[in-house]
Parts: C-alpha cells; structure tokens; sequence
C-alpha cells in the first residue's frame, strides 16, 4: 500500500480541568490515502472533534495538551511543529470546515476580505489577484452574482451560503486533506443535501482527500468510503463503508446503527428501536479495560481487564472487542 | 368517524417585525397560514419542515403560549381560543407540552422534585406533602430515573435523563394531548432511541395523543401514524405515515424525504437536490409558496393561486396543482 496522506499514531489528547484529567483522545491511530473520504463518526464527546483540532495544533494549549503519538503528514511529524511551521500546512496543505458557519466567520470583515486574506498569506497573492481568485472560488462552490457578494459581510449570507463561503474558503489554496468538522450538522436537510453534493463535486475537481466528522450514520454511509467510528475517546471499528454497514462488528457500532429509524425500509410494521441503555461514561476516570463494556450486552468479566486492542478481522475490517479476538475465543 | 381530540381551523399567526416602536411600517412574518388538521385521540401527528416552517409556532398557538392572530384550535369540543383565563387554565391540565432543548426548559435552581411537583401545587392535584412526594417518585420511575432523584438539580442529570424529567413533568397533571416539541434533535442516536421508546411506552400505557413536530423525517415517520409536512407556514400534505413516505404526492415532500440520507452505501439513491433556499417568510412566494424551488413547476398557475389542501386520494390530502 502507498504511504497514506496522512498518518494519526497513537495520539493522546488530554484536557486538564478543575476536576482532573479529561482523556479526550487516547491512543488514536487513523490514516487516510491521498483522495479519499474517511468518515469519524461518533456521538458527542467521543474525540471526533478533538482528533481534528489535534492535527491542526489548534487545540487549546493549555488546557489541552498533546499528551503523546505522532501525527504523519506525508511522512513528517506535525506534533512537534511551532506555530510558524504549522502555518504553513494549514490552508496550503491541510484545511478545514468548522460545523458553525456563524461563528467560525468574522463578522466585521467582508466574506471576500476574509478569503483573499488566505489567498495572499499563503500563496502570495498581489491584492487584486487575490480579489479575482476569490470571485473565482466563489462562482465554483455556487454562490450566485459572485462578483457582488464578494463584498458582503457574513451576516447578509443564510447559514447554506456561509457553509459554502467557509468550503470556498477552505480550498482557496487547494489543499491535499480537507478535514470537515460537521459540516451539514446546523442545516436543514434539503441545504445539507446541497452541501454534501457541493463537497463531492469539489472533491472531483481538486482531488483532495476529505475528513469527514460527523454524528450522522446516514451522511457517512452516502459519503464516505472508509469509516472510523469512535466512543469515548478510542476508535473502537473501523472499515469500508459497505462492510460497516452490511455487517457491523463491534456491539457499539451494531446499536448505534439499530437505534437510527429508516425511512427507505418500506415496512409497514413498525419495530421498537433499539435503544443503547445507559449513558457516555466520563472520561476524567475512564472504567478499566473496554469503554463500551458497562453498556454492551455481550459484556463478560475480561471485557473489564484490558482495553482490547483493535485487530484486523479480514479486509480492512478491523474491530477492538474481544468478541472477535481469536486466541480468546479457544 | 368519531369527533377529534383536537381540532386546529385555519390557525394563523403573524408576527410583527422591524419597524420599532415609532414606525407605522412593520413587516409581517407569516409564521403560520391557515393550518387546519385533526388530531384522533389516542393518535401522533407528526408535523415535519424545515428551519421557519411555522411547525413549532403552530404547537405554540395550540397551547396559547403565542396568541394565534386568527383561526380556532377545538379541544374535546370547546374553542380554546375563546375561552377565559381562568378557563383555559383548567383546560391546560389536558394539554402540556415537551421542548427541545432540555438544558434550557428546567429552572436550573429548582430541584427536580420541585419542577415535576409545581404543577401538582398549582392544580391542587396532591392531597397532603405524602401524596405529593409519592406522585413525583412514582413519576420518576414511570420516565425511568430514581426516586432518590427528586432532590437533585438539573445540571446533574445528562440530556437525555433532562428530558426524562421534562417528560415526567408533563405527564404530571395526566394531560389527555402532549406537544413534543423537537423532544429528541438535542439528543444523540443512542439516547434519541431511549427516549423515543420511552414516549410510545407512555402512549400505551396511559392512552396520550401526541403533536410531534420535528425536522428528523426519520424520527417522525417511525413514531407517528399521520404526518403532515409544513413549507413555509402552510401545510402542503398530509397522509398517513406509511403511505406519506411511499408514495408522496407533493414535489416537497419528495425532496425532502429524498434528501435525507440513508444508513445503506450501497442504497446512494438519485437525490432531488432543490436548487435555492427557503424564501423568507416575510414576503413569501405568490401563488404556491413552493413554486420557486419546485421541479415540475407550471407557470403561470403555480405562481398566481394557492393551490388548496385537497383529498388526491383515500386519507392522502396535498396541497399541488399539478399532482392528483
């Protein structure tokens, strides 16, 4: 296999707070291959977000801290990069698309000042050029009299438009990893299909590999090529699209999926969901062993001794549960 | 067919906007337009649409936490618009309603005894403290938490176990309606299935009729029998869930439920993508107030009347000029 873009290994991000150690993220490994669409899913508080924000540096520090692990970009470890250094990954090499479009926008600048200041810091751009490149990025992601709404501040856009300014914006200096944060989570449906098709076309048009982080089962399964779900601060499966969702592994990943009501089953009856009983535990003292265990129904004595390791079961499949650990099992 | 537990006529309300306090001059958001359904007793309605839809406005209106500006909302055969203060307030004990955001709708310095038990006090429902202490636990246990429970704060319960105790503190004063107000878009997947199980437990065992109104077409075709889909202050169809979500009859709902994505890669269907946004409500669309992003749009019929909410088929009523 190619080197991947980019390489997460055993990555620890912890948050110190009044009340102890959060272990936000711990011991993460993901990679992603050049052009292509991973998806993170998890509920809130799982390290989705956390996971992302690492591979940025654009955690807090403190509170948070990157505790251990590297983070491989083309070969070349960001964790111990300085601000400077990351600067000049951020936007010419890795960008990203903030859930909020509200707030991830400055209000006091134009939509077109905000881009073309991108456009000039990490490309170099003259002035004008920079204008002309921004109209031209936002004719691309669909904005429609491009060369008007240049010069409009963020407020004067709906929440779909800003969600595009913030795409447009992202790939202003075509980046090879676009790591999406929610991008569709603030939206109504019918805008989040316009946006999850955008991102596809922009996809096939620059050819960068997406990172997409989401709650939503649904949008990684119509998007996403490869899927990594994560609870509580651990990626507990991971595998093809098709895979995870035909034949989910881990008890976790098979009630997450079960708890989503469908609408494309035609069925008239109408089953009871079923429910995951319990609640995320906290990760300031996390329980010993698998994370999930208090809530699985599979759960037995040695789920609570040792954090299961995540192992291949056969074409990229890989799940960390013991169920499915074979010198166990005899 | 039986009189209906609730009966919404032609509700309307108009919000001023702009303009202030000196102007003469402000605009009107028509939030809700001529909304008229039934409501069988024992039944879910769901009320699906998108962001400013009127679909919460319009559970608001029922209860009168907004005043409609037009229209009738019958409850068991009386006006509820018409009636007194006073009046109203005996009926409200048969009407309650739960809201989306759990962290925002408990008095965060009340303990969750007190916020269960305030409308025990109020009603004069509990006969003496033992009675009253009695009721919340039971309470408690019927939405699933502890008795013990009762002297703690809302900041120390989850989202999901918050709206256990919103749910509790309706189900209070045994109303006969619930409005479900977004009960679970706050909640994640694995949470969101715990309590909308919870909430079909409940109907069985105590008879309840449910509004439920939510943007989550998934979540509303599992939990309702009818559903009714609202576009910009007006209802444009409504069916029966399963016949709704199989066979659709109006251009919108067929986006809507075309754009909600499913949990099978291999099921990547073909997507009506609506070009353009929700227009704003202040000034809607003439005509049909879907005509602008509409597909099979015929011009200019579509743009000059309101198509009415006809019967097309048994039970399966759209509001399209186009479709039968």
């Amino acid at each position: 296999m190619a080197e991947p873009l980019l390489e997460i290994r055993g990555l620890k991000t912890y948050f110190a707070t009044e009340d102890g150690i959060v272990q936000a993220v711990d011991g993460v490994d993901i990679s992603i291959a050049r052009g292509e669409t991973l998806g993170v899913v998890g509920e809130s508080g799982c390290g989705k977000t956390v996971t992302a924000l690492s591979v940025l540096k654009l955690i807090a520090m403190p509170p948070g801290r990157i505790v251990a692990g590297q983070i491989l970009y083309q070969g070349r470890d960001l964790a111990p990069l300085s601000t400077a250094e990351m600067d000049r990954i951020r936007a010419k090499d890795i960008a990203m698309v903030f859930q909020e479009p509200m707030t991830s926008l400055n209000p006091v600048y134009t939509i077109g000042e905000q881009i073309a200041e991108v456009l000039r810091r990490h490309e170099g751009l003259s002035r004008k050029a920079a204008l002309e490149r921004t109209i031209e990025m936002l004719r691309l992601v669909q904005i429609p009299n491009p060369d008007k709404r240049v010069h409009d501040y963020p407020h004067q856009f709906s929440g779909g438009m800003r969600q595009r300014v913030m795409i447009a914006m992202a790939l202003s200096c075509s980046p090879k990893l676009l790591i999406a944060d929610e991008p569709t989570t603030a939206l109504d449906v019918t805008i989040q299909a316009q946006i999850l098709e955008l991102l596809q076309e922009m996809k096939s048009r620059f050819g960068m590999a997406i990172m997409l982080i989401t709650h939503a089962m649904g949008v990684v399964a119509e998007t996403a090529q490869r899927v990594v779900v994560m609870y509580a601060g651990k990626v507990i499966e991971e595998a093809p699209v098709e895979a995870l969702f035909a034949d989910p592994k881990h008890p976790y990943t098979q009630g997450l999926i079960r708890s989503i009501p469908r609408i494309d089953t035609a069925a008239t009856r109408k089953a009871r969901l079923e429910a995951i009983p319990g609640v995320v535990p906290s990760l300031l003292k996390p329980p010993p062993g698998c994370r999930f265990a208090a809530r699985c129904k599979h759960a037995m004595p040695r789920c609570r001794d040792a954090v299961p390791p995540l192992l291949d079961v056969g074409g990229g499949h890989k799940v960390a549960c013991v169920l499915y650990q074979p010198e166990m099992a005899a | 067919m039986s009189e209906p537990l609730l009966r919404v006529k032609d509700l309307t309300k108009n919000f001023k906007v702009g303009g202030g306090f000196l102007s003469r001059n402000a605009a009107l958001v028509h939030a809700v337009d001529n909304v008229s359904f039934d409501i069988q007793s024992g039944e879910t309605l769901g009320l699906v649409g998108e962001s400013g839809s009127g679909k919460s406005t319009t559970g608001r209106c029922i209860l009168r936490l907004i005043e409609p500006t037009g229209g009738e909302v019958w409850f068991e055969g009386r006006n509820v618009a018409e009636l007194s203060a006073a009046a109203f307030r005996s009926l409200s004990r048969d009407m309650q309603i739960i809201f989306q955001d759990p962290f925002a709708s408990l008095n965060p310095r009340m303990t969750v005894g007190a916020i269960i038990g305030e409308a025990l006090t109020i009603h004069g429902l509990a006969s003496s403290k033992q009675a009253y202490a009695d009721r919340v636990a039971q309470l408690l246990e019927t939405v699933g938490l502890q008795p013990d429970h009762m002297r703690r704060y809302p900041h120390e319960f989850s989202g999901g176990q918050r709206q256990r105790i919103g749910i509790a503190r309706a189900l209070a004063v045994e109303p006969k309606l619930i409005v479900c107000d977004e009960p679970v878009s706050a909640l994640d997947v694995s949470i969101q299935a715990q309590v909308i199980n919870l909430l079909e437990d409940l109907q069985a065992k105590f008879g309840l009729t449910y509004l439920f109104i939510a943007h989550d077409l998934s979540v509303v075709e599992h939990i309702s029998r009818r559903v009714a889909v609202m576009y910009l202050g007006r209802i444009v169809e409504i069916a029966s869930a399963h016949d709704l979500y199989a066979r659709p009859l109006h251009p919108y709902t067929e986006a809507l439920l075309s754009a909600v994505p499913v949990t099978d890669p291999k099921a990547r269907r073909k997507r009506i993508v609506l070009q353009g946004e929700v227009p704003s409500p202040i000034n809607p669309p003439s005509g049909c107030h879907f005509h602008t992003r509409c597909p099979i749009r015929q011009l200019p019929l579509c743009s000059a009347e309101v198509p009415p909410l006809e019967q097309k088929r048994d039970g399966h009523w759209a509001a399209c000029h186009l479709r039968s």
